[in-house]
């Protein structure tokens, strides 16, 4: 094609191991997160099922990317996306992104005793998360959150993925110019410390945390270079949350093709009109392209072990925005198409209109990410 | 034929080299910027020569067999000649429905007398190609075709008329479908695949011209001309099975094209280049954050079209719709160029309002040009509309 730059990072391949994990994955996430289950759940506690979470503990994805010394089994990044998007799919949610990028987290960031103590417990299912934000905002440079010179640690973090259920926190403070992270663990938080969000994704669990005169150990706190991990975290994050996106965008398209081949009006099938039928088509083509892109970036991380080269960073921003746009038209389109019915809580096409919702803030909004790619695709 | 990384990256340092040394100075005439509007003697003249020259040095129809006149290496070869000539923006290699549609159908369903007459004059440019499919009642519904051929002795007789035939006034043959059987049960089983000469008693052709204001294709009109029963491919009334291969090929579902240069690239980097040059408020448009944010979105759709034909080797990746990918990419493609150039044009301020032609045009007017003529792309081998239709039903299994 013509308009194509040949000369762009194009590599892509899907290892053994990958297709090993997709098909454990698909099968695993079917079996244990039917829609009915799905329904269960949103009113739940803690939004999954506790044996559940066990079982993938057993399958080894708590431990997937950790490294062997310490409990994991320390394969490539691109193992987790078959996961995701498995757990997308079926709407399966469970601590095991923010588990999981808070133990890359330590991995990146943590000494040699930080990360014994810590990684062998996220490996073996303790849950763990990062709690980064003051408020709404993902580009945001600078936290109020500091640490004063008793080592006590003072602020409130919002929008904390499984705040409830963590036994680990990494909270981001700000010491002067430079962002540090700590790692907290439950007991050191009051019972009142967390207050439960209510989300519009009644799948997911977040809240908030208050930190107020937290005394902090010395070897609580991450070293100097936990800001440049971080940037390359959040990265991982929005790549994760992208190819969480493109499995719930095909379910949602799934959905949607089926209602169309059975739904009848005026006689006929509703999906042999073309105004049902063409934007159909402009869901499948935009989670196409956002899956390519996720799966490109999967082998970049790869290929780099694990590194945020540029064109790591330029693939993870690309698979984010793609994601998020094409999930959001997807959900917006599914609940429109089924007509009276889509505007019904029964629908099913609510649950992928809300994911889009809250997914797409996740790790920022594909305006978020088209602005940090124009520095380096237009320089 | 080697195909390590070491070979190849030898290879297209060789053809690089030879482009460097070979392409053409500029003719001093407007060169067209795609296959499908070559207008004038000058411009046919000019890329007669340049595939000739180009077929010499071995660098086309690399992977067609030997014994036709092609190559016989791995298609890889072919591949790295079409991105070279791109990155060299080549004059394009205009032969196109031979090479690209008519070539690998031959190749493919040919015997083997069609193939020793046909193949290596389509390698050389000495036989132009065209094609009669569609018609001025009957674009996207090919299937309803109604030019007739009736059989009369060793001969048909063709009456009717075909539109849009681009190089309908050069070509020497043309790919053509016609109905044989009116009364057939449905309106697909009643088509027949010809091989047809232009050059016989009846044919005649008409210039069009387009949207640009340039000419490059016909319509071409049938009045009781006699063709050779030879020209038949395949069997009588089975013409719609070849015409949908050819499509096929056409649409690049299938590799085995001769190249597939056939457009003159204006890619991304051109698109920012020009945002380079052109100021407002005092800055340069690509430091505009709103300009900025059009930018990278087609940068974005851009690279997902490139990873597009790189997962669509990999089938575990492509399980949820498995046809999704090679059906889509025609139209992915070709309305992303569309919206790309229509930008382009809409950045030009009170310039934008000028054409080729005018000397202050920015770039001679390329924007405005590549813009209009990337509605052959849009409508041409089905409208996006139609392809889009095909999308949902085969790939989606939406209803008719």
């Amino acid at each position: 094609m013509t308009f194509i730059n040949i000369e762009a990072n194009t590599d892509m391949r899907f290892s053994e191991d990958q297709q090993m994990i997709q098909e454990a994955a698909r099968g695993f996430c079917q079996d244990k997160s039917d829609i009915e289950t799905v329904r269960k759940l949103l009113s739940s506690e803690t939004g999954y099922q506790n044996e559940v979470w066990q079982e993938m503990v057993e399958l080894g994805w708590l431990g997937m990317c950790i490294d062997e010394n310490y409990g994991g089994s320390g394969l490539g990044l691109d193992c987790l996306m078959p996961i995701a998007e498995s757990m997308g799919r079926q709407l399966l949610a469970t601590p095991f992104f923010c588990s999981t990028l808070a133990a890359q987290l330590i991995q990146r960031a943590g000494n040699e005793s930080q990360k014994a103590r810590y990684l062998p417990m996220i490996a073996s299912g303790t849950v763990a998360t990062l709690a980064l934000l003051d408020n709404e905002d993902w580009g945001a440079s600078k936290s109020q959150c500091t640490l004063n010179s008793d080592r006590q640690i003072n602020g409130r973090k919002q929008l904390v993925e499984a705040a409830d259920q963590a036994e680990i926190f990494l909270v981001l403070y700000q010491q002067g110019e430079q962002q540090r992270l700590v790692i907290l663990e439950r007991e050191q938080l009051s019972d009142s410390a967390i207050k439960t969000h209510t989300l519009i994704d009644e799948t997911k669990r977040a809240g908030i945390v208050e930190l107020n005169h937290i005394n902090i150990r010395e070897d609580q706190l991450l070293s100097d270079s936990a800001s440049a991990a971080l940037n390359d975290v959040k990265l991982l994050g929005a790549l994760l949350t992208a190819s969480e996106s493109v499995g719930a965008t095909a379910a949602c398209l799934n959905l949607t093709v089926e209602y169309l081949n059975t739904r009848k009006q005026f006689g006929k099938l509703i999906g042999s009109y073309q105004s049902l039928k063409h934007p159909t088509v402009d869901m499948l083509n935009m989670m196409e392209g956002a899956r390519s892109q996720v799966y490109h970036a999967a082998t970049l991380l790869a290929d780099s072990q694990g590194e945020m080269t540029r064109d790591a960073e330029i693939a993870c921003r690309m698979s984010k925005a793609t994601a998020n746009d094409a999930l959001l038209f997807a959900g917006d389109r599914a609940v429109q198409f089924h007509g009276g019915m889509g505007f019904t809580y029964e629908c099913d096409a609510q649950l992928y209109i809300r994911r889009a919702q809250w997914s797409q803030q996740q790790y920022g909004d594909s305006a978020h990410h088209r602005k940090r790619l124009a520095p380096l695709l237009l320089a | 034929m080697q195909t390590d990384a070491n070979s190849l990256a030898a290879f297209r340092a060789e053809v690089s080299q030879w482009l460097t040394e070979n392409i053409p100075a500029d003719p001093g005439f407007l060169l067209p910027q795609s296959f499908m509007e070559v207008g004038s003697e000058e411009q046919l003249e000019f890329l007669i020569a340049w595939q000739k020259k180009v077929y010499e040095a071995g660098y086309l129809g690399m992977a067609w067999p030997k014994e036709y006149g092609g190559g016989g290496m791995p298609q890889v070869y072919q591949n790295i000649v079409d991105e070279e000539l791109m990155n060299h923006k080549a004059p394009i290699i205009f032969n196109v429905i031979g090479l690209g549609w008519a070539g690998p159908l031959i190749l493919d369903m040919g015997t083997e007398e069609e193939k020793q007459k046909y193949i290596k004059g389509i390698l050389t440019a000495d036989d132009i190609w065209c094609q009669g499919f569609s018609e001025p009642d009957h674009g996207s519904d090919l299937g309803n075709a109604q030019t007739r051929a009736v059989r009369d002795g060793d001969d048909y007789i063709i009456n009717g008329s075909k539109i849009w035939t681009t190089f309908g006034n050069y070509a020497k043959y043309m790919i053509l479908l016609a109905r044989t059987n009116p009364d057939a049960p449905s309106k697909y089983a009643g088509l027949s695949f010809f091989l047809s000469p232009m050059h016989a008693d009846g044919i005649s052709t008409s210039p069009i011209q387009k949207i640009t204001g340039e000419y490059g294709f016909c319509q071409t009109f049938f009045d009781d001309a006699r063709i050779p029963a030879s020209c038949l491919m395949g069997e009588e009334n089975q013409g719609w099975k070849v015409a949908m291969r050819t499509l096929e090929y056409e649409r690049s579902v299938h590799g085995g094209q001769a190249s597939t240069y056939k457009f003159l690239p204006i890619a991304m980097a051109d698109l920012l280049n020009t945002c380079r040059t052109i100021e407002r408020d005092g800055q340069a448009l690509l430091e505009d954050p709103v300009v900025q944010d059009q930018l990278v979105q087609f940068l974005i759709e851009e690279k997902s079209l490139a990873l597009m034909k790189v997962r669509g080797d990999i089938p575990e990746l492509c399980t949820d719709y498995p046809f999704s990918l090679a059906l889509s990419g025609k139209l992915v493609a070709t309305e992303l160029f569309r919206r790309a150039r229509q930008y382009a044009v809409s950045l030009q301020g009170g310039k934008g309002g000028l054409y080729v032609g005018d000397d202050t045009a920015i770039e001679g007017g390329v924007w405005q040009r590549g813009y209009f003529n990337n509605f052959s792309a849009t409508i041409g081998g089905g409208t996006s509309q139609v392809q889009a239709n095909i999308i949902a039903e085969h790939a989606l299994g939406l209803p008719k």
